[in-house]
Parts: C-alpha cells; sequence; structure tokens
C-alpha cells in the first residue's frame, strides 16, 4: 500500500496528512466526512482495512462518528487519556464542534490533538467559503497552514508537538488546494507502538464556572508561549530580498512565489506556516526592512489587519496593502494570475491582458447520476405535491434536485437545515411542506429538529432519502450500516424504529423505484394532518452498480416513441440523449434501474434483449 | 524550467487516474511535480479539470495561457480550458461530444462541433482523435484515459520516458486490465503518430 510505502512517493495534500499522523503514531482519528476533507479520514479507513486483510495489528482506533461534535469530544477524551488524537472536518463541521472546541480551548489537552479543518474557499463543494482561521484566533488556538504536500505530512507532525508543548488542541488548516493537491512527499519510517490509554481524575477539567475562571488566564498564558514559539519557528521564514515584502501563507504563498519568480523582481517574502498566533517580532523587522508591504492571503484580511495594528503601534509608517489592492478580493479562491496582477502593480509592471478565446460555454454542473433513486423520488413527489409546495432541502447528493426539471430544493442552510425550516415553513405558511434529508445527514444533525416536529405537532412530509451510504463525499459508513471505518461489524440503526421511537405516527417506508407506490405513500402523507416522515429506501446506485455482476439495459423502441419527451423534460436521466428528433438511451450509462419505463406513457422503452 | 499539462473530461471519464498516472511517472523520472484533483460534488456528471506541472512550480493550478498542452476527454471540455493553453501549445481531444444534461432537457445548446474544432484551431496547435473508438477496440471504453495518455505521448510534450508511463500504468490497473491498456495505450500513440506530424 502506497501511503505505507519508504521513499518518495505522489501523495495527495490529504494523503500526507494521514501519513504525517502515522508518522508521529497517532492513536485514534475522528471525523465527520466532509469536501475537502474526506480523504485524510479515508485513508485512515483503507489503511485499517488494509492491515487487517494482512493480518497485522492496526496501531490506531479510527472513527466515522455521527457528526464533528462528537467526533471532537471523542478525541478530546483519548488526547485527556494520554493518547495522540487527530479530527478532521471541513470547515463548516467546525461550527458543528464549535461548542465543543469554544470551551476545550480552556480545559486543553494532554496527548497531542491535531484539529484539522479544510476550507473551502470559491465554494467548490461548500454552502459558504468561511475563513476558519477565524477559529483559531476565536478561540485562542495554535493554527498551522501547510503550503505543499510535503508541508501537509510536516506540519501534522509539528502540529502533534506543538501541541504537547502548550498542552493546547492545535489547529491545522488547508484549503481545497492543498488538501486536492498532489505532490512529491518524502516518507520516514513509522513507528512502532502499543496504545494503553488512562484517564487520571482530579484535573482542571470540569468547567464549572469556577474553574472555568481559572482556566482562562491559564489559555491566555499558553496562547503567550505559544507566540514566543510562532517567532522562534521555522515554518515562519522570508524567502528572496529586496526592499519591497510580501507576507503571505497557505496556497496564496505558491501563487506569490510564482508571481514573484515569474515577473523576476527583487522581492522578500515573509511566508507564514504558523498563522495563528502570529510572529510579531518577525513580521515587525520585516516591516522594518521593507519600504513597502502587499499581504496576500486568501478570503478574509486575517493577516492584513494583525500586521497592520503592529505597524500601527509600533509606529512604521510605510504603506501596507491588502485587500482591494490589484484586484485581490475578500472572497473566492486566488490564483497565479490574480496574484500575478497585484505583485505587478505593486512593481509598477504594465502586464498583457489575456483574453479568454471562448468566453461563453455551455455549463456542466454536476447531476444526479443515471439510475440514482433520488430521481425517482423527486419524480415521484413533483407528480403528486401542489405547486407551489415548499422544498426544504440538505447537504448531499440531493441537493442536486435545485436543478430543473425536478426544481425540488427551495432552502438550505447547512447540515439538519431541512427538517429545523421544514418546522418553521409549515408554522408560518399555508403552503404543503416536504422537506428532503439523507439518511447520513439525518443521523449527523436531523433528529433534534425532528424531537423539535413531533413535540410541537408541526405539519409536514420529511422524506429520508436512504441510500445506506454517506454517497457524496465518498461512500463512507454511517450509523445506519452494518460496518464501521475500521471494517468492524457495527449495529446498524432501524431507521424507521428511530423515527417511530421519537414519536412520529406516520411513517412509510417505500422503495422509490417503484413510482406508483411512491406516489401513493407521498399522496398519504401530504393528505396526514401532521408530521409524517417517508423513509424513500434504495441503495446508491454507483454502490449497486459496483456489486452487480451484470444489469439489465433499456433501449426505446422508436416505432412505439411518440416523442412526448416526457422522459427528457420530466424525468431527465442523464442517459437519455436526443439523436436528431429520436430519444435514445446510452448504452454505456444506462444503469439498468428500470424507472424509466414506469414515467414513459407509451410503453416504449424495453429491456435490451 | 516549468512545464504544465491541463486533463479536461467529465466526472467518470478517468480524468483523475490520468493525471495521477502522469505525475507519478515525472516522480520516477526525478522531476519534481504536483497536480491539482477535483472531488466531491463536481464528480457527478460535472465538468472535471485536472493539472500536472513539473519544475520549480507551486502552484497546483496553471495560469492563463501558460498550459504547455490541454488533454481534453470531450470536445466542449477542450473549449472550456483553452484560455489555459499557450498560442504555441498544443490541444488534443477526443471527438465525441457529451452533451451536458441540461442541454438534454432544452436548456441552451451544444456549440456545432466543427466550431469548437475552429476557435480550437485558430488559437493553438489542434489533434484530433476518436479515443472513444480506439478504446472501445483496445476491449473497454474505460481505457479512453489511457488511449489519451498514449496520444498525449506521442507528442512528446513532457520529457517522460515511455516506459515509466508504462510502468505507473502497471502499477494502477487491476493486474487482468493491463493486456487491455498496454493495446489502448498503444493505440492512442499511433493514432496520432499516423496524422504524420
Amino acid at each position: 500500500m502506497e501511503l505505507l510505502g519508504e521513499g518518495k512517493k505522489v501523495l495527495l495534500g490529504n494523503e500526507a496528512i494521514t501519513r504525517g499522523a502515522l508518522e508521529a503514531g497517532v492513536d485514534v482519528a475522528t471525523t465527520y466526512p466532509g469536501t475537502p476533507s474526506s480523504e485524510i479520514a479515508d485513508s485512515f479507513s483503507a489503511v485499517a482495512r488494509y492491515l487487517k486483510k494482512s493480518g497485522r495489528k492496526v496501531p490506531f482506533y479510527f472513527q466515522y462518528s455521527v457528526n464533528e461534535k462528537v467526533a471532537l469530544e471523542f478525541a478530546a477524551a483519548a488526547s485527556h487519556s494520554g493518547l495522540r488524537a487527530l479530527t478532521c472536518m471541513k470547515h463548516v463541521g467546525v461550527n458543528v464542534a464549535s461548542d465543543a472546541l469554544m470551551t476545550y480551548a480552556y480545559v486543553g489537552c494532554k496527548g497531542g490533538h491535531v484539529i484539522v479543518t479544510a476550507d473551502d474557499p470559491s465554494c467548490h463543494s461548500s454552502q459558504n467559503e468561511q475563513d476558519n482561521r477565524m477559529y483559531a484566533r476565536f478561540a485562542s488556538l495554535p493554527m498551522l497552514e501547510p503550503s505543499s504536500a510535503q508541508e501537509a505530512k510536516d506540519m501534522t507532525i509539528a502540529a502533534f508537538e506543538l501541541s504537547e508543548e502548550l498542552a493546547l488542541p492545535v489547529f491545522l488548516r488547508t484549503t481545497t488546494r492543498i488538501s486536492h493537491m498532489r505532490g512529491v512527499v518524502e516518507l520516514h519510517p513509522l513507528p512502532t507502538k502499543e496504545r494503553h490509554g488512562s484517564f487520571e481524575k482530579g484535573g482542571l477539567t470540569v468547567t464549572v464556572p469556577d474553574v472555568a475562571r481559572k482556566l482562562h488566564p491559564v489559555l491566555l498564558e499558553k496562547m503567550e508561549k505559544a507566540r514566543h514559539i510562532s517567532n522562534e519557528s521555522p515554518m515562519n521564514r522570508i524567502e528572496g530580498a529586496g526592499e519591497v515584502g510580501i507576507i503571505t501563507g497557505g496556497a496564496a504563498y505558491n501563487y506569490a512565489r510564482e508571481a514573484v519568480d515569474d515577473l523576476d523582481v527583487p522581492c522578500a517574502i515573509l511566508k507564514l506556516g504558523m498563522s495563528h498566533p502570529l510572529p510579531d517580532e518577525k513580521i515587525l523587522a520585516f516591516l522594518k526592512a521593507c519600504n513597502k508591504v502587499l499581504v496576500v492571503e486568501e478570503l478574509e484580511p486575517f493577516i492584513e489587519e494583525q500586521v497592520k495594528a503592529l505597524a500601527r503601534d509600533h509606529h512604521i509608517d510605510i504603506p501596507i496593502y491588502g485587500k482591494e489592492f490589484g484586484g485581490l478580493k475578500r472572497y473566492y479562491e486566488y490564483n497565479i494570475d490574480i496574484v500575478t496582477a497585484a505583485v505587478a502593480e505593486l512593481f509598477g509592471i504594465e502586464t498583457d491582458k489575456k483574453e479568454n478565446p471562448a468566453p461563453s460555454i455551455a455549463p456542466r454542473p454536476p447531476v444526479l447520476c443515471p439510475g440514482c433513486p433520488h430521481r425517482a423520488t423527486y419524480y415521484a413527489v413533483t407528480q403528486v405535491a401542489p405547486k407551489d409546495t415548499i422544498y426544504p432541502t440538505d447537504i448531499g447528493c440531493y441537493t442536486l434536485g435545485l436543478l430543473p426539471p425536478y426544481k425540488t430544493a427551495d432552502f438550505l442552510l447547512c447540515m439538519g437545515s431541512s427538517v429545523g425550516t421544514a418546522c418553521g415553513f409549515s408554522e408560518t405558511t399555508d403552503q404543503k411542506v416536504v422537506a428532503f434529508i439523507g439518511d447520513s445527514t439525518f443521523y449527523h444533525s436531523g433528529i433534534p429538529p425532528l424531537v423539535n416536529a413531533v413535540h410541537h405537532n408541526h405539519n409536514f412530509v420529511l422524506a429520508i432519502l436512504d441510500n445506506s451510504t454517506t454517497a457524496m463525499t465518498g461512500h463512507q459508513p454511517h450509523p445506519g450500516t452494518p460496518l464501521d471505518g475500521m471494517w468492524e461489524p457495527a449495529v446498524p440503526m432501524d431507521l424507521e424504529k428511530v423515527v417511530r421511537g421519537l414519536g412520529v405516527t406516520h411513517v412509510e417506508v417505500i422503495d422509490p423505484r417503484n413510482i406508483e407506490e411512491a406516489k401513493e405513500a407521498f399522496k398519504r402523507a401530504l393528505d396526514f394532518e401532521g408530521l409524517s416522515v417517508v423513509i424513500s429506501k434504495a441503495p446508491c446506485i454507483l454502490l449497486e452498480r459496483k456489486a452487480a455482476k451484470e444489469r439489465k439495459l433499456y433501449t426505446i423502441n422508436q416505432e412505439t416513441c411518440r416523442k412526448c419527451k416526457i422522459c427528457i423534460t420530466k424525468f431527465a436521466c442523464p442517459a437519455f440523449y436526443f439523436e436528431g428528433e429520436d430519444i435514445k438511451i446510452n448504452p454505456a450509462l444506462c444503469s439498468g434501474c428500470g424507472v424509466c419505463p414506469q414515467v414513459c406513457p407509451f410503453d416504449a422503452i424495453e429491456v435490451v434483449q | 524550467m516549468k512545464q504544465s499539462v491541463v486533463i479536461a473530461g467529465v466526472g467518470g471519464q478517468g480524468v483523475l487516474t490520468a493525471a495521477n498516472i502522469l505525475a507519478k511517472a515525472a516522480l520516477k523520472e526525478g522531476h519534481n511535480v504536483i497536480a491539482s484533483e477535483l472531488h466531491g460534488m463536481a464528480q457527478r456528471g460535472g465538468d472535471v479539470e485536472c493539472t500536472v506541472r513539473i519544475g520549480t512550480v507551486f502552484s497546483p493550478i496553471v495560469a492563463d495561457e501558460t498550459a504547455d498542452a490541454i488533454i481534453a476527454f470531450e470536445p466542449l471540455e477542450a473549449l472550456r480550458n483553452l484560455k489555459k493553453v499557450k498560442r504555441d501549445g498544443v490541444v488534443i481531444t477526443d471527438i465525441n461530444p457529451i452533451i451536458p444534461p441540461l442541454i438534454s432537457i432544452g436548456l441552451g445548446s451544444y456549440e456545432p462541433l466543427e466550431s469548437i474544432f475552429d476557435t480550437i484551431a485558430s488559437h493553438c496547435r489542434l489533434i484530433k482523435i476518436d479515443a472513444d473508438e480506439l478504446a472501445r477496440k483496445a476491449g473497454s471504453i474505460l481505457t479512453k484515459n489511457v488511449v489519451m495518455l498514449g496520444a498525449f505521448h506521442a507528442l512528446h510534450v513532457m520529457p517522460l520516458r515511455e516506459e515509466s508511463i508504462i510502468a505507473v500504468i502497471k502499477e494502477t490497473i487491476k493486474e487482468k486490465y493491463v493486456d487491455m491498456n498496454m493495446n489502448a495505450f498503444a493505440m492512442g500513440k499511433e493514432a496520432v503518430q499516423q496524422k504524420d506530424i
């Protein structure tokens, strides 16, 4: 297995983090999957399965927790049992974990604990592009930010050491372009070790007000020590020389570095690998050696504002530029072109404007896969629900119901918001409300709002789209699956029993691939006065296709086809296409799910014999 | 020295695997290499772009007009990434359109193929191959990415030896599919060599 190999390998940034944790002898790893963080945890899972298969002992415990808060709490307990722990999540996952996080900072840790936050500037796979460097400041925790796959590995190891030195959990922040970049990584030997945790009673670990009041100043003392470390750290380093300076870090460093190389300008770059607390003395010395400075950082002016405050406090009167200089924005990710334009302006260089030779191109947004059971659910619901039905939706593949022709997504905030907002919409409007949530998301944060709905007798339909996996992020297990992240037998929740156990009385379990059955079930649910739940249960087609030896293929009988186009305009499976006036099915894409023949009013879709 | 290649296609076509093979082959020959990938939601039939860069490079994504080549698994995706390639660079593309589903349901239209190819050819060098056909001949449409790698290799854009690429393909692909993929690589390469360049 490549991840357990030696020498130099081309690794994904996320894989490098896992390798770093393994080299650091990590004992416990926890997560809730989310792009762009998923491959960190998936790599732990793959390593565990590989070692077990080859009859070797797995040196760590790994868990896909029910959500990020539980993942963090689990790992905090591991750390307080003296073990090394890593918790990884996407940026918005930290919101979920933040209740635990803010107080965990007070309590601190024992065994090194690294919290990976994978941010997503430009929202490649996310509902916002929040800058989680703010969390480091908000919670008062140190943060390291790698710029390459090699640094991702090295800084993971450094973060464990720093965490133990300070007795504080340490953030490792990546962005999409670091998590999903491949680069050459030098691998070092993996330690052999045994895991023995034990908890010693009697510390300041119960945060009643009296204890919390004692702990806050302790936290600030630790961060003062962290500031000294930041000033000494080789992770904060100066490259190049010149009277013009750039202060940067993370992904932005890569663009700044190439811009300076390409423009061939004399420029000193202060690369900040430790972005919280900032190395104030190093920054002051850098400012004093420059006659102007540009801060290049994606998203918030996190470094810029602190650098400006430092300069003001120390009466350093040089121009310090950042956001809005040379086209540097506070939104979206940067790239070489954006940063080159800013650096060129800093040096007063004219650059050629690049023309896009093909400016307007039909978009190709992601769509539900051919054979995806969500399509059948959406088709059935839209056939029976009134036109002004409100569709609160949630986070997962099924958010793609947003696209025409289904348009079964009207409101989305975060994981679990479908159910909470359905409570509100059903109470404050006279419209019907059908909320959609996936099985993994339901376990993650759909249960408390459903309790709220039962208790207050809210009147809406909740469709739980149960495909027995966490599909969007790469098919991770969840509490409803029979195996856990280490491929050990787990106790699968019985979704229907969970829902009934919460007190929902109108519950139906259907297979949406039977369109008539699905339509009838949703009709009954919509007619029911009060809360109803329809569990729309069918496996993710990607897993089913992998498991199946052969599949039926469907074709359109051109003699019976009346070109009503319902299969395309209403059902819209991507396997259908026009050839002239004829509608055809691409056999490479057809999954053989068998739903489209039920949709065709003229029985023109037939099994290929 | 910097060299950059953009590999573009549609989710499910094996773009990521192709990028990974090139990156590993580059490391085998001692180059510094970085590559960008796209994961998550985009993979569900959306457009996918990967970049492979070797030399003194830091950014996993390439600046406009600086890529030495675009390897496109679909014509519209070649066009979408055209701004990335140098004027003296090359676009090698498959000729089989995959109609975006939104166009299938009547929202927008797919630009005529000839017009796509004209735009590309007026910008830089264009090489077209029917990689779907070659992949099927090799034994499976799933070998399309290796057909494209064979075709790209015949252009000698990157200083990678054939043995290195072949070795990585063998390490990457399941043993029972290796022969099929060796054929696919050879066919892609031959298709470009026959174009007499």
